[in-house]
């Protein structure tokens, strides 16, 4: 097991490789001068060697990417053309909010989307299967921008229940210590700041697990229909055990596999996608970090705001592929 | 033959399937008892209702589709059929258990073995779960497991096909049933290992006294274990008497074709003789007898009327208007 997680990790190096070079690509791939489409078309002659200076823009690409990888191993992810603070201060700064949100989303997602894949298995073409997975279509087609203006609407302009924006409201007083809002208030005992912290993260936490509630039910769903028919489950029914045992023990164990993938690539998804909902909500998190650096054209930005959420999705990956073995005890890892 | 009180009656079994296509009488009128101690074996091709006799039993018929229209189930006389699903889960695997066809995919492949078998004892027995454990132990060992406390953190596919079923059984056995209905538990595995399998279920009735079913299509089979066969064809049983009479005298046509159909050692024929035709189709049975589509002995007459099973001989019973003509003409002269 150890081993199988250091191969893993020693295969990571190919992997962020390849993804490092895509980014330092990316400032080159942009049609006409990287430097001009930064500072826009106004700027002068000065201004872009300036920037071009300082970005070394004029040194050959091999020695361009052997300063941005270097640097990038030091923990250095350089700093924003727009407002010059430190990028990796900034992005550790964003990330918990986004991770925060993010797993909210996924916890929203994972129990009721299980939860009702399960009971519209065992209950199959009951009105309960059919409402739910009707419910899953159109939670898969609902355009997350729409849903999240949808329920700003109703939730916070028509009722006036929950706050539209934003992670805690300004008259909250939170001391940070994790920068994990709801984590703080529980650990400091602070009730107030904790249901504010909650009332801010419901909408943006609906909006962002819609999608993958509605995968992982429909999954769960067509999932435990498969397992419900095997052998070993007429067998645990021949034992004498209790339904609920058959179904969220014996099946559902059997049944999780392909929910588990599901579930980790949406994680990954989400921890990089959030772009839309945290910009609705204007949720300070990486998704809107990097939003305003792609309007902004702030490329180094962009760049190292893409570096991480890759090197976090293919960590999300390995960790779902540890889970397996958990899961399926037949999955050899040597 | 034990003179005791049967510990299982079925009585006028009958199970339909209601498919979109039409019902289909997959039981229909299965008709038989068993007493402690002794073999019972339901013999018949693929779809002719064995299982689902066995599955009725256990009420584990899937329902919807299938339902228990008629009959009685008598388990030491109370009719299992009145009881709730509540008071039924109490009897599945303690008093009646099952063992499958296919040990590979019987058993939950990503559970341990100990946990599969001390969840059955801790649901039907009042025991701790280190008491538990050791049960499990000791069962393994019965069944002839080697190493069997290494094993039982196990998992099912650690296990060869053979000791898979051995583990099937020791599970069956954990709570002492008094009736365990086998379906075809040797179909799936080699020859050598089937004769095993057949010796260790013969010597575990020995010792613990439990009746067994024995759900075959092989004939053989029933020759090794069997007290009494019931011969089943479309949902119906055909024949039902003791084994010897079975062999010594097979009295239904189908019988005879199983029989026929079996190659011997010592005949020289290349070819062996087959039942032409296919069983028939369960939502459409021909109005007479099932059978006489493809019964060398057929008239007239059976392709209009249905038989009923009769005794003809010492409790030899046979569905068959052959013989009902016969009796008939005993009872009139």
């Amino acid at each position: 097991m150890v081993k199988y997680i250091l191969r893993r990790l020693v295969m990571l190096i190919p992997v962020l490789l390849g993804v490092s070079i895509l980014t330092f690509s990316l400032i080159h791939l942009i049609p006409g001068d990287p430097a001009k489409s930064m500072l826009g078309e106004k700027s002068t002659e000065s201004q872009l060697e300036q920037l071009r200076e300082e970005l070394g823009l004029n040194d050959p690409y091999i020695v361009q990417y052997g300063r941005f990888a270097g640097s990038i191993l030091q923990g250095d992810l350089g700093e924003s053309v727009k407002s010059k603070e430190d990028i990796s201060i900034e992005i550790m700064n964003r990330l918990p909010a986004t991770m925060e949100l993010t797993v909210f989303a996924m916890v929203l997602a994972i129990s009721i989307g299980i939860l009702a894949g399960v009971i519209a298995a065992v209950k199959q073409y009951s009105w309960f299967d059919n409402l739910s997975m009707t419910g899953a279509l159109f939670g898969v087609s609902l355009p997350i921008f729409w849903l999240g203006l949808m329920m700003i609407w109703f939730f916070s302009v028509q009722l006036n229940i929950l706050p539209a924006s934003g992670r805690i409201s300004n008259n909250i007083e939170l001391n940070s210590i994790t920068n994990f809002y709801l984590l703080d208030s529980i650990i400091t005992g602070n009730w107030a700041a904790f249901k504010d912290v909650l009332s801010h993260l419901i909408m943006p936490g609906v909006a962002l697990g819609t999608i993958p509630m509605a995968i992982i039910a429909r999954m769960t769903r067509s999932s435990m229909l498969e397992v419900m028919k095997q052998d070993y489950i007429r067998t645990a029914n021949a034992k004498g055990l209790a339904r609920h045992l058959i179904v969220f023990q014996h099946a559902l164990k059997n049944a999780f596999l392909p929910v588990l993938t599901v579930i980790g690539l949406q994680f990954g998804l989400l921890l990089g996608g959030a772009v839309l909902t945290e910009t609705i909500f204007s949720w300070p998190g990486i998704g809107r970090y990097v939003y305003l650096a792609v309007m902004g054209r702030d490329y180094p930005v962009v760049q190292s705001t893409i570096l991480i959420i890759a090197v976090i999705f293919v960590i999300v990956n390995l960790i779902t592929d540890i889970l397996y073995k958990y899961f399926d005890p037949r999955i050899s890892y040597d | 033959m034990k003179e005791e009180t049967p510990i299982l009656e079925v009585k006028q079994l009958h199970t339909h399937f209601f498919t979109k296509a039409g019902v289909v009488k997959a039981v229909d009128g299965v008709h038989f008892d068993i007493k402690p101690g002794e073999t019972l074996g339901i013999v018949g091709e693929s779809g002719s209702g064995k299982s689902i006799t066995a599955m009725s039993i256990m009420r584990l018929i899937p329902s919807p589709p299938g339902k228990i229209v008629d009959g009685q189930v008598l388990f030491k006389g109370e009719n299992l059929l009145n009881k709730s699903e509540k008071q039924m889960r109490k009897i599945r695997g303690k008093e009646i258990s099952m063992i499958f066809q296919d040990p590979m995919t019987s058993l939950n492949p990503v559970f341990t073995i100990e946990k599969q078998m001390v969840e059955t004892i801790l649901v039907h027995e009042n025991l701790n779960k280190q008491q538990a454990r050791n049960r499990a132990v000791e069962l393994l060992e019965l069944v002839g497991i080697p190493e069997a406390r290494g094993r039982l953190k196990n998992y099912p596919h650690e296990f060869s096909g053979g000791m898979r079923q051995r583990v099937m059984i020791a599970m069956a056995l954990a709570c002492n049933p008094e009736v365990l209905i086998a379906d075809e538990p040797t179909t799936a595995l080699d020859v050598t290992i089937q004769a095993q399998i057949l010796e260790l279920l013969a010597k575990l009735q020995k010792e613990l006294g439990m009746a067994i079913i024995m759900i075959t299509h092989d004939l053989g089979v029933v020759s090794e274990v069997c007290d009494r066969v019931m011969v089943m064809y479309a949902g119906k049983p055909v024949e039902y008497t003791d084994k010897k009479s079975l062999f010594k005298q097979p009295k239904h046509p189908y019988t005879l074709g199983l029989m026929n159909s079996i190659p011997k050692i010592s005949a020289k024929k290349e070819k062996l003789e087959a039942i032409e035709g296919l069983p028939p189709d369960l939502r459409a049975l021909p109005g007479g007898c099932s059978f006489a589509p493809r019964c060398s002995q057929a008239t007239e007459i059976c392709l209009t009327t249905d038989p009923v099973l009769i005794e003809h001989g010492n409790n030899h019973h046979v569905r068959c208007l052959l013989y009902e003509e016969e009796t008939e003409k005993v009872v009139s002269e």
